[in-house]
């Protein structure tokens, strides 16, 4: 087994590192945490959250990549499967590796159309065909109402446990009213309704398809859950190329005026003058034709997949730093005829160090705020690219490429719905998730906003 | 004012020659036309003179910025940059890959796009408005309270599952429209496309509209307003919405001239013959001088719609003077 690093991986890897460095620096900050207090106080806040983090599981399980071994050893030499592999695959391997024939239908025992086979007699008969990897027993029922007990218990003993270690962390003054399970009825009823459910998919995963299978008999719910990982990186990597421009440009724009500011003002007018899907399908046909022309790049077709989702990353940080660097402008300009800059500018402290000690400090509210509003959007944009064909690469599973591949579907008779549902409703909750978390963070961060 | 315009006319231009620079750098020096010969002829079939008999049908066997072949001035004009990117300034966005005059598809194709954009545009607004001021209306109730939250719930779904929603839906089931096509621009046509992009637009415009009333609504002369007696009906509809023009006119007025330019994902739903399903043919069949030319009119016309901003500014507040 050999570990891979693909670059969206290392990307991830950094914005983790990131988070964990913000996180702790927050928490010796008595003033950082106030307004965290204030989202960790909201019920659907701390809902959403719970549903974010299972994403974020989920995404990170499934970016900690690796090669396997091939058996026959040629030579000595330990030859690696091509296929690239995650942590995720390997844990939901059953679903990845069960696949049908074709289309069947969510906890169905029979693929969707009807086929013509020999029975024992000789004759051809139309009947449904059996499932291959589903076996007869149709306890459905019963196998669903364990689950959810299941989860349940395991949901139930989760909360009781967050709830005492609240109470022992609860002793450390940074943590004093973090303690999420405390006087929450709500967010503990959420917490075990999504365990339940979290139990009963996996108690039925592990016999039926639940969400059905594809055209070419994939899992969908396998399919669903490799999208998140997709979605996540478009809406988190952009943020590393969209947050030091749209930073360092605003704030020097608004700072240094003069010749600097027509400068970058001109830069963003171009910029954003242009409709951004033009911008961003013209910068992705370009990179497709560098990356046709350049097959030796890449060892695996994972890698250059991949490379694909960190370019258009990459594209989609370049054409939306513009609105946060407006804002950031604006604030800046405001911020610089204050008292305490002016007093800091006739103590003879060098630019350098104003626009770092006092004016990024004061705008951190704009960006935090920007950058989990935008996060929705991303992931909602993802899909919409690559249904114009300028998003990832086909290979890649996104929610995008499954509404694309499942469209025609529609049509069908009998319809299949399963696999645009499943991308729909994936999306959806991920989306809404994140919406109802970056308003509430808005809400808390927001100086606007009256708090009473 | 008029000089206010001449100005803004003559500010455009050093952006417009940005737009043409960034685009021409995109196609023609992150990528030689010879990748692009290339990648349109496919990797199998490629040799030396098939991508020399491309490029010259196309125009692109010429130097990049200086002909160092040609006569005095021609030095300039004979070259890449001045035929295929300086002429799109004049309008002329030469041919696309099927040998058709883009500027004369770019006319024709107006028509349609405009006759989905435009009412889209005006019912939605109109819509998002009203729907904005009834929740204001009723702030803190629990009227706004589920309004708020339906707007939260419509933008978190994907604008795909809006298209292939309502064309399964009122198509599909009910069979009450068809589910694409054009033919001439019929009501029967028309009417599901605008009826999903007003929907698809309810979520993130309402609220947008909310936030824009409440602001205003709490501001000193709607206090006064309240206090000389009048109904509050009245504070809503005379006084904030009056006031609230200057941000809604930001957001809106920029969108008109883009209007030309249709949607990418309706048109293409609905095989509306317009620029969005010209655009989107031209990206899945790789036409860059269709998608150079898209880029440049789209610029174009952003700019005109921030001019004309400007002007409406004016109509609505007469505290703003354009000087």
């Amino acid at each position: 087994m050999m570990p891979v690093i693909l670059w969206s991986d290392a990307l991830v890897f950094l914005l983790l590192a990131a988070g964990a460095l913000m996180t702790w620096y927050v928490r010796s900050q008595e003033y950082l945490l106030l307004p965290w207090r204030r989202v960790a106080r909201s019920n659907v806040a701390m809902v959403s959250l719970l549903v974010l983090s299972l994403f974020l599981l989920v995404g990170i399980l499934d970016t900690l990549h690796y090669r396997v071994a091939l058996k026959d050893k040629s030579a000595g030499q330990i030859v690696y499967s091509p296929e690239v592999l995650s942590v995720f695959d390997k844990l939901v391997e059953p679903l990845r590796l069960h696949t049908e024939k074709t289309y069947s239908a969510p906890l169905a025992l029979t693929l969707y159309a009807k086929e013509s086979v020999t029975d024992a007699q000789g004759n051809v008969v139309r009947v449904y065909p059996k499932l291959q990897y589903v076996t007869d027993d149709a306890q459905v029922m019963s196998r669903a109402v364990t689950g959810a007990l299941l989860g349940l218990l395991a949901g139930g003993l989760l909360v009781v446990a967050v709830r005492y270690a609240g109470y022992l962390i609860g002793w450390v003054p940074a943590f004093a009213g973090m303690t999420i399970f405390k006087e929450r009825r709500a967010v503990v009823i959420a917490t075990l309704i999504i365990a339940g459910l979290i139990g009963m998919t996996i108690n039925l995963a592990s016999v039926y398809h639940v969400l059905g299978t594809d055209k070419v008999g994939q899992d969908v719910l396998y399919l669903s859950l490799k999208s998140i990982r997709t979605g996540l990186i478009i809406g988190t990597v952009t943020t590393l190329v969209t947050l030091p421009l749209a930073l360092f440009l605003g704030v020097a724009a608004g700072y240094f005026r003069g010749w600097i500011d027509d400068v970058i003002q001109y830069v963003y007018t171009v910029l954003s003058s242009i409709p951004s899907v033009l911008l961003i399908a013209a910068a992705v046909l370009m990179m497709q034709v560098t990356i046709d022309t350049h097959p030796n790049w890449f060892d695996t077709a994972a890698s250059r997949a991949d490379l694909r989702l960190v370019f258009l990353c990459l594209i989609l940080g370049m054409t939306s730093w513009t609105g946060l660097c407006r804002l950031l402008r604006g604030e800046t300009l405001k911020l610089r005829e204050l008292e305490y800059i002016q007093a800091a500018q006739s103590f003879g402290v060098s630019s350098l160090r104003i626009l770092s000690r006092h004016i990024m400090p004061n705008v951190m509210h704009i960006i935090l705020i920007a950058l989990v509003m935008d996060f929705s959007g991303l992931v909602l944009a993802e899909a919409v690219l690559s249904y114009v064909g300028v998003g990832v690469d086909p290979s890649m599973i996104s929610f995008g490429t499954m509404i694309n591949g499942a469209r025609l579907e529609m049509a069908r008779e009998p319809m299949v719905w399963w696999a645009l549902a499943s991308a729909f409703g994936f999306m959806l909750v991920l989306v809404l998730a994140a919406n109802l978390f970056a308003d509430a963070v808005r809400d808390a961060f927001d100086p606007r906003m009256n708090r009473s | 004012m008029i000089v206010y315009l001449i100005r803004r006319i003559l500010y455009a231009i050093p952006i417009l020659i940005g737009v043409n620079l960034l685009t021409f750098t995109l196609f023609f020096v992150v990528n030689t036309p010879d990748d692009m010969a290339r990648m349109q002829l496919g990797i199998k079939r490629v040799t030396p003179e098939a991508i020399e008999k491309w490029k010259h049908q196309h125009g692109y066997d010429k130097p990049l910025l200086i002909n160092e072949m040609a006569d005095s001035s021609r030095k300039l004009t004979d070259t890449i940059f001045w035929q295929k990117s300086a002429s799109m300034f004049v309008l002329d966005f030469g041919f696309s890959d099927d040998g058709r005059s883009i500027s004369r598809e770019i006319v024709t194709r107006m028509g349609p796009s405009l006759a989905i954009a435009l009412p889209t545009f005006l019912i939605g607004l109109v819509f998002y408005v009203s729907f904005a001021l009834l929740m204001t209306l009723f702030r803190a109730t629990a009227l706004d309270i589920a309004g708020v939250a339906l707007c939260v719930v419509l933008m978190s779904v994907s604008g795909l599952f809006y298209i292939i929603g309502g064309q399964f839906l009122i198509s599909k089931l009910w069979h009450l429209v068809p589910i694409s096509g054009y033919a001439g621009g019929g009501f029967k046509f028309v009417v599901l496309p605008v009826l999903i992009g007003v929907i698809g637009g309810i979520g993130s415009s309402s609220r947008w509209y909310r936030t824009i009333f409440l602001e205003e609504i709490g501001k000193d002369y709607v206090r006064t307003a309240r206090a000389k007696g009048l109904s509050e009906l009245r504070v809503l509809f005379t006084h904030v919405l009056k006031n609230a023009m200057i941000p809604i006119l930001t957001g809106v007025v920029v969108v008109i001239p883009l209007l030309f330019m249709g949607s990418l994902l309706t048109e293409s739903f609905f095989g509306i013959p317009g620029l969005g399903s010209y655009t989107i043919d031209a990206i899945n069949a790789q036409d860059f001088s269709v998608v150079r030319a898209m880029v440049f009119l789209g610029s174009l016309l952003y700019i005109v719609g921030l001019i004309l901003t400007d002007i409406s500014y004016t109509l609505v507040d007469p505290r703003v003077r354009l000087q």
